[in-house]
């Protein structure tokens, strides 16, 4: 299998580049790019939601500062640098100042193993990648539970008390959800599991059996709650605890948990995208295919080209699971806590188990071994499969649901645009009252 | 560049250490065991030992710590509350303290002077996994089995207790 992990770096420093060389380069890649990519996330994302609140509740998003008010975020972002940073007096004040940044950190971090395209991501020989990004995670409630406990404020440690007990309990089907998918791929590395499902979109994992369809699933409502998203957003539930954990907190240590929350949303809808959607190939294989045939030809401008697209792709699929997220929030009400509980111990915990046992038991009697590898795939022939007959069947059975799913999404998502329109249409231009 | 990263992770490591045995906050010693729980998973990567310190990460950390730390804010309620440390049981302190400390030393005199990160190129995880679901087996799910008897005990324990407050009223 061509190694093609370190190729940028390769390409800018030379094959054998001097240990400072490379120090450089990688302190380089983090200070400008994982910044500006957390610092962009976290604006354009806020934006969106903004906008997204305003298309779905009929109330008027941001849509002044610039065009579709794209300047809001930086407009707020100046806000709050500019505001008093106020710590309580009855605070524990070192842990108050503390916590933002033990919160954003493991955010930050997590973006090491993610793979953008075949050859863009940070340390691509990252054996255990998935589960550094679970460990990593894992992490964060300690910065939420500190902020919690020392703003000394019974709402604030309410929040931080509800964010634990979430947090911890749903890290379990998160981790057997990932579990199913990353037995179906046989690794951990994030890159290989890209590399994996390079040969079309029924080649993708979340189509590689159904455990990993329903493990999909899981997955997704247990990331929503372990990034206390609604409806499993009640660490910060404004109705019940003011603004939950971070209810003393202003100015810009406001703002980092912000942008770590937002982030993690990131971080968690990318691992979704790597592990289940085909990372960051096109649905038609390309992608793969022009890959291992521009490593072959040693095509300098093609692979950057074609890493260039897959990065594109990559976000696609990020930003659609983001939006979906985001649509999830503003449709349905808040979970009471003992829902929530509720749905991960008898519903989720068992669930995840089932699949988890189903998966192993489909490894062992049913699936096929990958069948060919990424780098000799034909995106336009069936010939090279090598697999069980049963294993590729239920594969295309399954990616045909997906596309159906996806399809009438699309058609949905097209209705609401259309008759929304039709509405502001009607509401710009009202009836004359008599 | 991995030694200067082994002393700043060692370094984080001592420092955090002794403020957990020096703070009178039993929060922040929590936090100060977070740090040295953490900077013990950054040893582990300097040593290429990535799913060691994924789980470091991930269990104590992620895992245990949040626990503790969820006991530690539902039980005390007051920030400032120290302890009240006797004189004797601060020369009990000391002494058991000496013995470790000697005993640690003289381990540490008699190693090889640092760990070297394994640098076969082998793939860690995959015989990792081998190992335990191949030679290992029977300890591994020996293990498992504990686990699951101190999930029952605790269920069990945590039920009853809560059945004797609802029939003694």
């Amino acid at each position: 299998m061509p190694t093609t992990g370190t190729f940028f770096q390769d390409l800018l420093l030379g094959p054998e580049p001097a240990a400072w060389a490379v120090l450089l380069f990688r302190v380089a890649v983090i200070a400008v790019a994982f910044v500006t990519l957390v610092s962009l996330v976290a604006m354009l994302c806020i934006w969106g939601e903004r906008k997204v609140a305003g298309h779905i509740q009929a109330r008027l998003g941001p849509h002044r500062v610039g065009p579709f008010g794209l300047l809001q975020s930086v407009a707020d972002g100046l806000k709050l640098l500019l505001k008093e940073d106020i710590c309580p007096q009855q605070a524990d004040s070192l842990l108050f100042r503390l916590a933002p940044y033990i919160a954003f950190a493991p955010v930050f971090a997590a973006m090491l193993a993610i793979p953008f395209g075949p050859n863009l991501t940070f340390e691509p020989r990252l054996s255990v990648g998935v589960f550094w990004i679970l460990a990593i995670l894992a992490i964060e409630v300690m910065g939420v539970i500190l902020a919690g406990w020392s703003s000394n404020n019974k709402w604030s440690l309410y929040g931080a008390m509800r964010e634990a007990c979430q947090m911890v309990s749903y890290e379990i089907p998160l981790g057997l959800s990932i579990i199913v998918g990353v037995m179906a791929g046989g690794t951990l590395n994030l890159v290989e599991l890209g590399h994996l499902q390079g040969g079309g979109i029924h080649t993708w994992l979340v189509f590689a059996n159904p455990f990993a369809m329903l493990a999909f699933g899981v997955y997704f409502v247990a990331s929503l709650a372990s990034n206390k998203r609604a409806p499993f957003d009640l660490p910060e539930s404004e109705s019940e605890l003011v603004a939950g954990f971070h209810t003393e907190y202003s100015g810009i240590r406001f703002s980092f948990f912000f942008f770590a929350e937002y982030a993690a949303v990131f971080v968690v809808a990318a691992i979704q995208t790597a592990l289940f959607l085909g990372g960051w190939h096109d649905p038609f294989g390309l992608i793969g295919f022009y890959t291992a045939r521009f490593i072959e030809a040693s095509n300098t401008s093609g692979l950057i080209w074609v890493n260039v697209i897959a990065c594109a792709i990559f976000l696609a699929k990020v930003t659609t699971i983001i939006l979906v997220v985001m649509w999830i929030r503003w449709t349905l009400p808040r979970a009471r806590i003992d829902q929530v509980l509720y749905v991960c111990v008898k519903v989720l915990l068992p669930l995840a188990c089932v699949l988890l046992l189903g998966a192993a038991l489909w490894q062992l009697f049913v699936a096929d071994q990958p069948g060919v590898p990424w780098f000799d795939y034909q995106p336009w022939s069936w010939a090279g499969w090598a697999g069980a007959r049963a294993g590729l069947i239920t594969r295309l059975i399954l990616a045909a649901i997906g596309v159906s799913l996806i399809g009438a999404l699309m058609i949905w998502i097209g209705y609401a645009v259309i008759s929304g329109r039709r509405r502001i249409l009607r509401l710009t231009d009202p009836e004359p009252i008599v | 560049m991995t030694t200067v990263l082994f002393y700043i992770f060692a370094l984080l490591v001592a420092c955090s250490a002794i403020g957990v045995a020096v703070s009178r906050n039993i929060v922040r010693t929590a936090v100060c065991l977070f740090f040295t729980l953490t900077g013990v998973a950054g040893l582990y990567f300097l040593l290429n030992a990535e799913f060691l310190a994924a789980v470091q990460l991930v269990v104590y950390a992620g895992g245990t710590l949040i626990l503790i730390v969820f006991g530690v804010m539902l039980t005390n309620r007051l920030p400032s509350a120290g302890w009240d440390v006797k004189p004797w049981e601060k020369t009990v302190a000391l002494g058991i303290g000496a013995v470790l400390a000697s005993a640690l030393v003289a381990s540490i005199l008699s190693l090889p002077p640092r760990a070297q990160p394994d640098e076969s190129g082998a793939y860690p995880v995959l015989e990792l996994g081998a190992a335990l679901l191949g030679d290992y087996l029977l300890p591994f799910e020996l293990v498992s089995v504990v686990l699951l008897v101190v999930m029952i005990g605790a269920a069990y324990l945590a039920k009853g207790r809560r059945r004797n407050r609802e029939a003694q009223p």
